[in-house]
Order: structure tokens, then sequence, then C-alpha cells
């Protein structure tokens, strides 16, 4: 039975959902006053947004989720039994450029199941964002998953394409890799990744005669982690994503709390996807990134080695350190007052540059977006003392929700 | 005395400009003007033609909120900002801090419009219109503020090779053949249906996911205000209806039986997965064997195994303590800073790096993360150890006549004595694997030393011991 393009993008949109990713931000700028068809670069535009509180950037689509690999926790596995589908390269096309053309995206993000060999479905991946660009003249977003074991020159090639290349790393540790998707193998995912860093990295070196090489994945990479498939704590996947950090400068490392699929495997338990976590582990990666915390310094408010889910990890962690505060907001470092809760980086920067005209006043800070019931006991400045509140015992129950009773049954 | 301004809608910011440069040539205060235009119930006076004698400056960053500002819809902003214009004129207070009162109610406006913007060039949704040559596009959208303007260079820029117009009920933007225009806005045009609109639903209602539902954070990114013009919102509330239902139906379904034939395809694929040999009987194989190699936890942290290089029937072999961090990105041994030392030493010494065997004594990256960075750290005991088996191989394998240990950590894995490198240096010892190994300097020691005229005798050191080595060996000038 021949299926329609509708019934193909229902199959294909519906299998491509557990991916989290959906920037479109950052690369390089262009426009269509040139010819072709279409823009990016600064900041991405999300064009919709679902009840599950994703942004819809870009036309998130597998090529086919026919897959000969069996990872558990996927929908697509082999053994699912899942309804399948295939686009051809032209529907992939067509269904990108009519939809840009009614600005409901910004650009495609393609993954795909692996058909026949890795090779093989990375090249017709290829073929695709190579259809965009240079027979449509294309300029907008383009996100292409590499598929792992994936020959290095199919990934140049891609890079020459794409805005973004991403693979994941699936699990936090390796051998839930090996255990849960048999068929991958965490070192040649790293080794991708360090290959995608350092094509980056060559593209924007000049050659000696000033000649720029061509251009590779200009918005960098990232990453997927899923969170709750297997036992890890939250700490050891703070370490993982710092060395993904490090290691292979990566744009983002996305947390997706793993949730019931149809046609579950059993290797896992179909539970309630753990959303708060995620919230909380995205919170702690922006402490890694922006606020200057090492993952051991999170873990210091961290119980077992998961965050505190009632409170943020900022807080978490000052809560453990208030010997340090509280802070003198016009005298402290900088790299001190971005470890003030309820201080933000744009905050930071604002106090920084109004307080070398004058003093602040604890009355400004809440025009300079500082989020005044958290910060509290952690500075003083004039108009504003902690007292003993810094110390006090219950300055946690202050901020966790109220204890729930239970009820009967 | 009083005056009153009217602008026009289009250019509006251009013609605010004008009239306040004159108003402020004049030094007329901004309670002697009106900017409700020139017709209100007091009759008042248009502005003098011709520039006064006073000439204001204002910082760029000021014409900058201003050009913003100008599109919000509240009326007061003209006041607002010529209030703004006058102050800062007078040098009162701090107009662009957000600690100033009117300051910060500025910066909300052009944020408000810089938002209003933003949502425009998200939810403006094109739908096709019959075409002759170009294909033409036609939207309805309804801003909060005055947006069309400075939010249409976008779609300009984008849209470069169709023709489209976004009507608004104040203004309309026009894009035929390349060139933009304005034309009076009106009420929601008729526009025909558009068959990718269905695939648009389809995409919308298959790409959520039932299992997590967050509505506050659709409906603070999505403002329902927005909804009425956009086609997918319709969806929603069959969509939520659908939600719990769907998850309930898949946590009941719980596992089924596999897909017939699935296991085949596994075996299959797994058989031509490669596999390590259990008894590596070549250097390929052991390399095959290496890459797999789990004996401690480096390999976790790792990226990947760095297997040495080189000639396979070398008799020089050259042992460094373990890849760095350009070594364990590019999977080959002395590439990063160190390497190029001891490949510019050995260029020196005439000794061709494709007639030695370079390797090292661990085969995996160790490394802390600081910021940004992976800094090296020395390998434990243990785990040379457990990387012995790989330089054991590789000795038995290659058969060097002499074997060169860079650094502390190759003279114990070679030697198995970790005594100071300070008095061995330039000795040769005998080996755990019975032949001679010449110890000698790691090159990044020498890179490492604060000291230049010690850098300079200890890179000296390495030139000699490794020329000795190429001699000894029967390598290098003759």
């Amino acid at each position: 039975m021949a299926r329609t393009l509708q019934d193909k993008l229902a199959i294909l949109s519906d299998a491509a959902k557990y991916d989290a990713s959906c920037a479109s931000s950052g690369g390089e700028r262009r426009d269509a006053r040139k010819g072709g068809l279409g823009s990016s670069g600064g900041s991405g535009i999300c064009h919709a947004y679902t009840p599950d509180g994703r942004c819809i950037s870009l036309l998130k689509i597998l090529m086919t989720n026919f897959c000969i690999f069996d990872c558990a926790y996927c929908i697509n596995r082999v053994s699912s039994n899942v309804e399948r589908a295939r686009f051809s390269v032209d529907e992939v096309v067509t269904l990108t450029l009519e939809f840009y053309r009614r600005n409901y995206i910004e650009g495609l993000f393609l993954s795909s199941g692996v058909i026949r060999s890795p090779d093989r479905t990375m090249a017709d991946m290829v073929r695709i964002a190579r259809t965009l660009r240079q027979d449509h003249g294309f300029k907008g977003y383009v996100h292409l998953k590499t598929i792992p074991d994936a020959g290095p020159d199919l990934i140049r090639e891609a890079g020459l394409y794409a805005d973004r290349l991403s693979i994941n790393v699936e699990l936090p540790q390796d051998a839930s890799v090996r255990r849960l998707a048999p068929e991958k193998r965490p070192e040649t995912i790293r080794a991708a990744m360090a290959q995608v860093r350092l094509e980056g990295e060559a593209a924007t070196d000049r050659t000696f005669t000033g000649r720029r090489p061509p251009r590779f994945a200009p918005a960098g990479q990232s990453t997927q982690m899923i969170i709750g498939a297997d036992g890890t704590d939250d700490v050891t996947i703070l370490q993982s994503s710092t060395r993904l950090y490090t290691g292979y400068k990566l744009r983002r490392v996305y947390y997706s709390a793993f949730s019931p699929i149809p046609d579950a495997s059993s290797a896992l338990p179909l539970i309630q996807p753990p959303l708060l976590r995620e919230h909380r582990l995205y919170q702690a990666d922006w402490l890694l990134r922006f606020y200057g915390f090492t993952a051991d310094e999170i873990a210091t408010g961290a119980k077992a080695g998961h965050l505190d889910l009632e409170i943020d990890p900022k807080l978490a962690w000052a809560l453990q350190h208030r010997g340090l505060f509280p802070l003198d907001v016009n005298r402290a470092a900088k790299d001190m007052l971005l470890r003030v809760p309820g201080f933000g980086t744009r905050t930071v920067d604002r106090i920084i540059a109004a307080r070398r005209t004058r003093a602040l006043r604890y009355e400004d800070l809440v025009r300079m977006g500082a989020l005044i019931k958290k910060a509290r006991p952690f500075i003083s400045l004039p108009g504003w003392s902690p007292g003993g509140l810094t110390d006090s015992a219950d300055l946690r129950a202050r901020f966790a929700p109220p204890p729930q009773q239970l009820s009967l049954i | 005395m009083s005056y009153g301004v009217t602008l026009p809608e289009q250019g509006m910011f251009d013609a605010w400009r004008e009239a306040a440069r004159i108003a402020i040539s004049h030094r007329i205060p901004p309670g002697e003007l009106d900017w409700a235009g020139t017709g209100g119930l007091f009759a008042a006076d248009p502005l003098p033609d011709a520039p006064g004698p006073h000439r204001a400056r204002v910082p760029r960053s000021f014409l900058k909120l201003a050009m913003s500002v100008i599109w919000h819809c509240a009326p007061e902003r003209l006041a607002l900002l010529y209030q703004a214009l006058w102050q800062i004129d007078r040098r009162e207070g701090d107009l662009l801090s957000p600690a100033d009162p009117l300051g910060r109610r500025l910066n909300l406006m052009a944020k408000a419009v810089g938002r209003d913007i933003h949502k425009m060039h998200a939810f403006v949704r094109f739908r096709e219109l019959p075409a002759t040559g170009r294909r033409r596009f036609a939207a309805w959208f309804e801003p909060e503020h005055n947006t069309l303007e400075p939010g249409s260079r976008f779609f300009a820029k984008r849209f470069a090779d169709m023709d489209w117009m976004i009507a608004t009920p104040h203004l309309t933007a026009r894009f035929e053949a390349g060139a933009l225009g304005f034309l009076p806005g009106g009420t929601r045009p008729d526009l025909p249906e558009d068959a990718s609109e269905t695939l648009w639903a389809t995409y919308f209602a298959n790409i959520f996911n039932p299992a997590r539902i967050k509505l506050d954070a659709m409906r603070s990114e999505m403002p329902k205000r927005y909804w009425k013009n956009l086609p997918e919102t319709r969806l929603i509330p069959d969509m939520l209806k659908d939600a719990e239902e769907r998850v309930a139906r898949m946590r009941e379904a719980a596992a089924t039986a596999p897909r017939p034939g699935a296991a085949a395809v596994s075996t299959r694929y797994r058989a031509a997965m490669p596999v390590a040999p259990v008894l590596p009987e070549t250097l390929d194989e052991a390399r095959a064997a290496a890459l797999h190699c789990r004996r401690c936890g480096l390999c976790e942290t790792a990226t990947q195994t760095v297997w040495g290089e080189g000639s396979a029937t070398a008799r020089l072999m050259m042992v460094g303590e373990q890849p760095g961090d350009r070594e364990d990105l590019e999977g080959r041994p002395f590439v990063g800073p160190a390497g190029q030392l001891l490949r510019a030493v050995m260029a020196e010494a005439g000794i061709d790096p494709a007639e030695v065997w370079l390797t090292n004594a661990v085969k995996h990256f160790k490394f802390a993360p600081r910021g940004k960075q992976r800094l090296h750290r020395n390998p434990a005991r243990q785990e040379i150890e457990h990387c012995r088996r790989w330089l054991d191989l590789e000795l038995a394998l290659v058969r060097p006549q002499l074997v060169v240990a860079l650094g502390a950590s190759a003279a114990f894995a070679l030697t198995g004595n970790d005594a100071p490198l300070g008095s061995r240096r330039g000795q040769i010892e005998t080996g755990l694997h019975g032949r001679p190994v010449l110890i000698t300097w790691h090159p990044a020691y020498i890179v490492r030393l604060p000291d230049r005229t010690r850098q300079a005798k200890a890179r000296k050191d390495l030139m000699l011991d490794i020329s000795s080595a190429a001699q000894a060996a029967g390598l290098g000038r003759e």
C-alpha cells in the first residue's frame, strides 16, 4: 500500500520527537538578498509551541524509521512493532522548502534510523542537505544528526552543508550504552565528536594565502543524553557533560527525560518521565557553562549523588557554603556575584556596570533583574543586611515547597 | 505658548527626530509640546520651520533606544522620548541606566517592541496565492505594537525570491519583485486555503509528546493573544484531550513481542561488528584489540585508544608517557606541542619518523577538566601496569634493537624501575623485555620548563640522547 506524504510525515515526525534539540541559533549570518531562499544567524526563532512546552523551530523528522539497530530506549529499534515509513530525498526537500516559505520553520533537523549500513544512511542524509543547499539555494538552518560509525569523509561532507552536527551519546555511562544499545560503540561516538571539533577548528583558520578553508558546521555540535533510563546519578551525568564540553567544545548537551514510548522494550521501566530532574540538570548545566561552577562543586549541594529536586542547584550549593556569604554587592568580585542565588549573568553584568558610577542600594537590585527573595539571605548592601538570616537553621525550608501530607488510600 | 506636532504613520522615526531637533534647538520645554497633533481643541501652532540657535547632542545609544520605542503603541511615547531628550540635553539624571525611572520606562517599552517584532517573525503564517511568474504569498497578522515597518526587513531578506504581503490593521507591507513598500492597513483579507497547512497541522500534532505536558511553558512563549491567527493552535484542545489516554495506553500495552525477523537483523549486524582478537599475532591485530581495551577506567573518559605508529620493523622505538589532549582528539601519537618538539629534534638528528615506532606507555589520555581545558594528569602506577600488555605486544611484534624511554612513566613501564630520572638520563638500562632501553627526558617536561636556560639544556640532552640512540640502532645521518 502506497503511503501518502501526509501519512509518512505523521509517522516520521512522531518518530523524531524524542530528540530534544531544536536550537536554530548561532552559526553564520546569511540571507537571500543575493539569491536563494532563507536567512539565518543571530538568535533562533521558535515558530510554535506544542503543549509539551517544547518549541518548534525546525522541521524535525527522520529520513526513515526503519532501523537495523536495537536500542532498548528507542521507539524505532529493529525489534519494535511501530509502523515504518521512508521519505524520498525530494519529499524531504519539498516539505522543508514549502514549510519554510510559509514561515512555519527556521529550517530542517534531519535524523534517521540506520538502514543497510551507517555509511549508506549518512550518505543519503548528506544528499538531502546538498540538494537543499546546491539545487535550491536554501540559506535556512540545517541540523544533521550524524549516524554513529559513519565514515569521516561523510562527516566532513555533512559539515559543508549543515549548520550544526550532532551525535547522541545517548546515555551518560559507557556501560549503559553497551547494555541498552548493543550496536553503538561509545568510543567511536566520541571519536566522531573529536573529528567534528577538529574540523570545525580547522575551518576557522585561514591559510597562509589568506584564503578561507571550506566551511564546517558553523553552529558547532551538540549531543543528547537520556535521563532516567539507567541508574546513573546526577553528579556522574554532570561529570560526563563536563568532559563533553571540555573535550569536544559542544554548544549544548541536551538532557531528555526518558518518557514511555509506544511498544516499549521490556528492558526499561515505563515510568512517568522525570521532568523535574531534567529541569534541575539543565540548571546545573547552566552553572557549568556560564557561572564557573565545576561538577564537583555542584555535587556538594547534591544528596547521594542526586540534585535536590526541591531547590535549584545554585541555592543548594550556597546553603552548603554559607561561610562565603553574605556578599557585599558593591565590592564582591564577579565570579562570586555569579554564585549568589537569584543573580543571573545579566543581573551581574548590570551590577558591575552600574556600581562603577555609584554605590548600589537594595532598591536598585529589583530593577536590575535580581530575584530579591532568593538573593536576600546571601547579600548585603546599603539598605539591606541579612543579619542572622544567612545562618538561620530554617533557611532551606523558606525556599523548599511546603511538605505535603500523604493521602490516605 | 504651545506647539502641536503631527507625525506620519510611515517613516515616523525620521519625522519625530526632525521635529524633536527643531524643538530642542529653540529650547521648547516638553510641557509646551503637544505630540497629539495640531488639530486639537486649543488649536496649537506648528513648530517653527527653521532650526534655532541651540544644538543638542545625544549619545548613539539614546538614538537606538528611541528608534525602538517609537514603534510602541502607547501614544505618550513621543512625549516621553522628548522628555528624555530634554533631560539628556540638560544632563539631568542618567537616562540610559535602568536605575532611572524614565530610563527604565523607555527601556521596558523598547523591550516590549523588540519582543513584538520577534513574535511577528515567529508567528506570521503565509498562505500561497495563485501566481503568474514569481510565487505569491500573503498573511494576516495582528501585532501588539506598530511593528510591521521595522519587522518587515527581516522578511524581505529571508523571502527575497517570492512576492509576499503582510496585512495588519494599521499597515500593510508588500514585497513585489524585490521591492518593499507599505500601504494602509485594513481588515482581515480572505486568503485561499493552502494544502501545506494540512501538512503543517499533521506535523504539529505528531511532534508533540503526550507523556510530557507543560502548558505553562507553552503559554508563556506563545501567548494566547496570537492564537487566533495561528492555524495549528486549533488542534491543541484535542491533542490535550487525547494525551492522557495515549500515555495510559502505552503503559498498559507494556512490552510486546519483538517484531518477527528483528533477531536475524541484529545477529547479522553484530556478527559484522569489529571484535577484539584474543591473541593478536600481528601489529594490526594488536591495534584492533587495543581499540576495545577496557582494562582500566581511562577508556571511559578518554576519546579513543591512541596506538603507536611508524615502521612495523623499526630498529628504534620511542615510548612516551601517554597521549595528550591533541593526540586524544586526533587518535595519533606525538601530534601535540610536546610531540612537535620531539619531531623537530628527530628531524635535526636526521631521523625519519616513518622508520621508527612511536608509541606511549599508556594508550588513553588521563586528564582533569579545568575551566574549558583538559589538563594532563600523570597515569597511576596501576594504569601503567594494566597498559603494559599493549606495550609488550608492540615490543614483541616490532622487535626493536633499542628503545628510548621518554620520561619517568615510560622508564617505569619499560624497566619496572621508578627511581628518579635525573641520575638515569642518558644511560642504557636493560628493559623487562630483556633488551636495552635508553632513558631520556620527556619532551613535555622540556616544553613545561619555565627557565629558558634549563629548557635549552634539557633540549640539548634530548637531542644528544636521540642522536646516539639513532646511531646505536644504525639510523640517521652517517
